[in-house]
């Protein structure tokens, strides 16, 4: 390969390893979001995922235990959100606020003296003969584990949501609470599974940077990524295919403004960092112009609270 | 279900001032067992952070000092909140009111006159208010979620701040830190209190309250914004523009937020440096809640919400406690206001449903 084709090459790989953090929040926030649940506590259960699964992986040394404390944590936390929006009828977006401060804080404190601490992240893997192949192998077939993961769990997404029966019921409570209500589902308990799946995919894209993309703990290290994967959810007009595509969007965002960087691009290393943050805002607008498109695709009953007796 | 929610014929007044002594009292209960669970005696650590900061005239005036700026941000969220525009981005706000005015204390550096400061105030606020802008204008023209963008130019104020105390504005006799250089004596804010570092910032939160207690309650703008926020379809009846309200949030929640950025670079810190804020734009959220979106409410709560900010420096000088356990207690803090929030409205009952009567 020349040395051209090497960067290309090096810049898409490094753009799905940046997206597929994005992939798993934005998915769960999708569910979620589906069921007529607004989460805005993405970035809180990612950190406390990020951390819960890098205390994991070094108490343990195991990365597969890592990952999976991960998803219990980001469940636990999802669950206290589901507790106070579902059963207590808080206002959605206080508790989603509240969970992202919450997370920040908690995250920082149980993971002080993990700062610093060296792990082995978790590594590619070749896929034999299709690896192997020129130019596409190695943009798609040599990865760490959970971006197949992510690309799985895409596919799966898109199935349960538009193909099987569960996710219609899903998507009807989303849509009309007393509708399905009056059918006979229990609309509380749908919610309460797509809030706890959310909280799994935010603490899988926590372990994620924490354990595959830097791979270490340090405060606040999601940096806004929860916020952007919400950003996502209404980007894609609540559609999987387009979460998917928006991740590596932004993931190519993320790493065209390190690569500037590394290139020697005389642009201070600050006002390259705010790009994502501006390119979120931008496509924020671009589809947002539209309001009967945005008001006809999000989910009817999103942020609206539900009481059987109301 | 074991918990039931049985709604009340009337909301409860009584509950709605007294859920956030609900969430101080768990929130003292978690702290108790959190402590206990550190191996800390849990009695000494709560006097530790909650009595001991304030237990000297030095450290009520630094109560004070951290009281004013998540007050002045806090009223501005709370006049938002109120109308129903979700102003996430006080942080950003704040920044950039202390980079607008911090930068004519720079820029004026040597050839300060008594001008000076008030015309820092100002532009400091006018900072914050054209941060605040933006959002209001994505929103007003282009429909796009205030939260998202608020936030997001939070993140690219922080940066942009990062960037300048790096570069173009950084000491030349600052040995390469990434600050600028100390900002002259006309530009600093008076001290209310010699020998302390409480300085006119406090007064400038107090009038925040006032006037924000006159807008919410005694005013016909005050009366559009609290009907938009609480039954949209009515305020278009009644002719109350929602963009209107959107705009005003965010100009008064920016300028507030612009004007706490400038008291702290011209208070307490005396020059631009990359962290400026602990957290002050999100914490006053959580004040802004705790004191019921009710101006003198809110005073009381950054007052206690400052208290935690020094609980958790005492915790960490005296008894070598991380500073992030500051952040837990607030958010913890919020979850207990938020799920106490529902007994205003709401009897919890234990055990099964009972069909009800007929009607």
């Amino acid at each position: 390969m020349t040395p051209e084709v090497e960067t290309v090459v090096a810049i898409l790989v490094a753009t799905m390893r940046a997206g597929t953090p994005l992939v798993f929040a934005a998915l769960g926030e999708l569910v979620t979001e589906k069921s007529g649940v607004l989460n805005l506590g993405l970035e809180g259960m990612m950190l406390v995922g990020a951390v819960a699964g890098f205390i994991a992986t070094v108490t343990t040394g195991s990365l597969p235990l890592g990952i999976l404390f991960a998803m219990l944590a980001g469940m636990v936390v999802a669950l206290l959100f589901g507790f106070l929006t579902l059963t207590l009828l808080a206002n959605q977006v206080a508790t989603g606020l509240a969970l992202t401060i919450f997370g920040i804080g908690l995250s920082a404190f149980v993971g002080l003296d993990y700062i610093g601490t060296p792990i082995q992240g978790l590594q590619a893997i070749e896929i034999p003969f299709l690896s192997a192949i020129p130019l596409l192998g190695p943009v798609l077939f040599r990865h760490d584990p959970l971006i197949y993961l992510s690309l799985a769990l895409f596919a799966g997404v898109s199935w349960f949501l538009y193909k099987s029966r569960p996710g219609l019921i899903l998507r009807a409570v989303g849509e009309s609470h007393q509708a399905a209500h009056g059918i006979g589902y229990s609309v509380i308990g749908i919610r309460y599974l797509a809030v706890l799946f959310g909280g799994a995919m935010a603490g899988l894209a926590g372990a994620y940077l924490s354990l595959v993309y830097t791979p270490q703990w340090s405060e606040n290290m999601t940096a806004g990524r929860g916020w952007i994967a919400l950003a996502l959810v209404v980007f894609a007009t609540w559609r999987p295919a387009r979460v998917l595509l928006g991740a590596y969007l932004f993931g190519f965002i993320t790493i065209i403004s390190l690569f500037l960087q590394g290139a020697g691009v005389d642009i201070s290393s600050h006002l390259l960092a705010t790009l994502p943050y501006l390119a979120t805002i931008v496509v924020l607008v671009l589809i947002s112009r539209d309001a009967t498109r945005i008001r006809l695709n999000a989910p009817a009953s999103l942020g609206k609270p539900f009481h059987p007796d109301a | 279900m074991l918990l039931r929610l049985v709604p009340r014929p009337q909301a409860s007044q009584l509950l709605r001032y007294g859920s956030p002594l609900i969430a101080l009292g768990l929130t003292l209960l978690s702290g108790l067992l959190l402590f206990g669970a550190l191996g800390q005696d849990p009695l000494v650590a709560l006097h530790t952070f909650f009595i001991r900061p304030i237990s000297s005239l030095y450290g009520l005036a630094e109560l004070g000092v951290k009281a004013a700026p998540l007050t002045l941000c806090a009223i501005g969220l709370t006049i938002g909140f109120r109308g129903n525009v979700w102003n996430i981005g006080a942080e950003g706000q704040l920044t950039l009111g202390a980079i607008c005015g911090g930068g004519l204390a720079l820029a004026f550096h040597g050839q300060e006159g008594p001008w000076l400061l008030p015309l820092m105030v100002l532009v400091g606020g006018l900072g914050g208010m054209a941060w605040g802008a933006i959002p209001a204008l994505l929103k007003t023209r282009f429909n796009a979620n205030e939260i998202l963008t608020s936030l997001m130019l939070s993140y690219v104020a922080i940066q942009l701040l990062g960037y300048l105390v790096h570069g173009p504005w950084r000491d030349p006799e600052g040995y390469n830190f990434p600050e600028t250089r100390l900002f002259g004596e006309a530009a600093l804010l008076p001290l209310l209190l010699e020998g302390t570092r409480l300085h006119a910032g406090a007064l400038l939160a107090l009038i925040a309250v006032g006037l924000g207690w006159l807008l919410l309650a005694h005013s016909f703008m005050g009366f559009q914004i609290k009907v938009s926020g609480q039954a949209d379809a009515a305020a278009r009846y009644a002719g109350f523009s929602r963009n209107r309200v959107i705009w005003l949030s965010f100009l008064i929640g920016g300028g507030l937020a612009g004007i706490a950025g400038l008291g702290e670079v011209a208070g307490p810190m005396g020059q631009l440096n990359p962290t400026i804020s602990p957290g002050y734009g999100f914490a006053a959220i959580i004040c802004a809640f705790l004191g019921r979106l009710n101006p003198l409410g809110v005073l009381l709560a950054s007052l206690l919400m400052a208290l935690m900010f020094l609980g958790g420096e005492a915790l960490q000088m005296n008894l070598n406690l991380p500073l992030a356990i500051t952040g837990v207690f607030q958010g913890l803090l919020l979850f207990f206001v938020l799920a106490a929030d529902v007994l205003i409205r709401y009897r919890v009952r234990l055990g099964p449903a009972v069909a009800r009567p007929a009607p």
